[in-house]
């Protein structure tokens, strides 16, 4: 497996010493890195998961509007965020691997790197009582 | 074959003295020979003066390669000869950053007040490379260069000619942050410049209460320095960047403490300015 590129191993780093939930992606998506406070929410643990691809932890959590609705995949901050290298806000539901349903906002931004080098995206995301 | 001296080995601020008269006191410089004669200059600290000396008046190009612009690695080069020589092409490559760019950067240490010479006074004819650049060659040498877990934007240098590698990583703290180091290969900052090296010249500026005081200084311990050496498998490892307050009998201790705490399957070698090394076919 390929080395990180350092502003991606500096924000693992950052994310793994923070309380806020934080998901990690590379450019194709792939889910690199979430921290313990995410592991508690998602219901899943990074030491048992490793990396998953966008195909694989984007069906996961099964995101929904508050109507109920299933959200397209193309809605997602961390998916907007990351197609077009803008940030992105919005809350849904999902249903943790715990089976849990949970109430949360995430907001997501691009990571751009030093000469402009396009490396991924990051999200930050809350539990939020209705 | 790619010959290397090391011309400056500590780190930081300067050091003369009689306590570091062994080691040397002269901030970063390895200098980098190949085959064909190309020359190779891996940052330049107060010890690319002596290197610039040294060089033969026949070399019409030298590649000055920056792996960031903190003063121990640029102080050299308003006294690095071959700058004031006509005649000369001086290629400096450095790191880029968001907002100016590396001529611009150099320009506040090289012009009034703080140097008295400006950059665009000096006699050879130079030009400035932004990296990292990837991949890239210079004369018989192909490079790799690549961002690395410094303060400030800091890349490390891979070069390799005739089959052997040398990876320069002499401000390095690829422990930051990390709970566990070494990490896997892949979260290790640096892990893909000296994988497999035939030398590493690498950080190794602080015994282990020092860095304890200092995370997130840019440096490494002693014990990291050779744990990432280890885990990176190369054949000779370089520690480098002494701490200007350790004097060559503690550097002696630390390192011997080390290498016999992790019993290494690589050679040891300690950064003493003026030791060669030989590389490659």
């Amino acid at each position: 497996m390929s080395q990180k590129e350092i502003e991606i191993i500096l924000a693992r780093h950052l994310a793994s010493y923070l309380a806020m939930p934080i998901l990690i992606v590379d450019t194709e998506g792939t889910l690199l890195y979430y921290n313990e406070p995410a592991e508690e929410i998602l219901g899943m643990r990074y030491t048992d998961t490793g990396e998953m691809r966008a195909s694989e932890w984007g069906v996961l959590f099964k995101p929904t509007s508050d109507e109920g609705e299933p959200l397209a995949p193309e809605r997602l901050p961390l998916v907007v965020a990351l197609a077009e290298r803008q940030p992105a806000r919005g809350s849904f539901w999902i249903r943790g691997l715990d089976n849990v349903l949970r109430h949360i906002d995430i907001a997501a931004f691009p990571l751009v790197g030093q000469a402009d080098r396009y490396l991924g995206a990051l999200a930050m995301f809350w539990e939020v009582e209705l | 074959m790619m010959s290397v001296t090391l011309w400056g080995t500590r780190g930081s601020l300067a050091a003369p003295g009689p306590e570091t008269a062994r080691y040397g006191g002269n901030t970063s410089c390895v200098a980098v020979e190949g085959r064909l004669g190309s020359v190779l200059v891996l940052d330049a600290g107060t010890g690319v003066r002596r290197l610039g000396v040294s060089l033969p008046t026949s070399l019409k190009r030298v590649d000055i390669l920056l792996t960031h612009l903190h003063m121990d690695h640029i102080i050299g080069l308003g006294f690095f000869a071959l700058l004031r020589r006509e005649g000369v092409d001086v290629h400096i490559w450095g790191p880029t950053s968001t907002t100016l760019s590396l001529r611009s950067r150099l320009n506040r240490y090289l012009s009034p007040p703080l140097f008295p010479v400006f950059l665009r006074d000096l006699e050879a004819q130079v030009t400035f490379h932004e990296v990292p650049a990837g991949h890239f060659e210079i004369g018989e040498f192909e490079i790799t260069s690549a961002l690395v877990c410094h303060p400030d934007p800091t890349v490390g240098y891979r070069v390799c000619s005739d089959g052997a590698v040398l990876t320069y990583l002499p401000d390095h703290e690829p422990a930051l942050g990390s709970m566990q180091f070494p990490l896997s290969d892949d979260w290790t900052s640096g892990h893909a410049l000296a994988a497999g090296a035939d030398l590493l010249i690498h950080d190794a500026q602080y015994n282990r209460e020092e860095y304890e005081a200092r995370v997130g200084w840019g440096h490494s311990s002693f014990d990291q320095a050779f744990a990432f050496a280890a885990l990176t498998e190369v054949k000779h490892f370089v520690p480098f960047h002494h701490d200007p307050s350790h004097s060559d009998d503690e550097l002696d201790f630390w390192i011997t403490e080390a290498t016999a705490a992790i019993r290494p399957l690589f050679a040891v070698t300690p950064g003493i300015e003026g030791t060669k090394f030989a590389l490659g076919r």
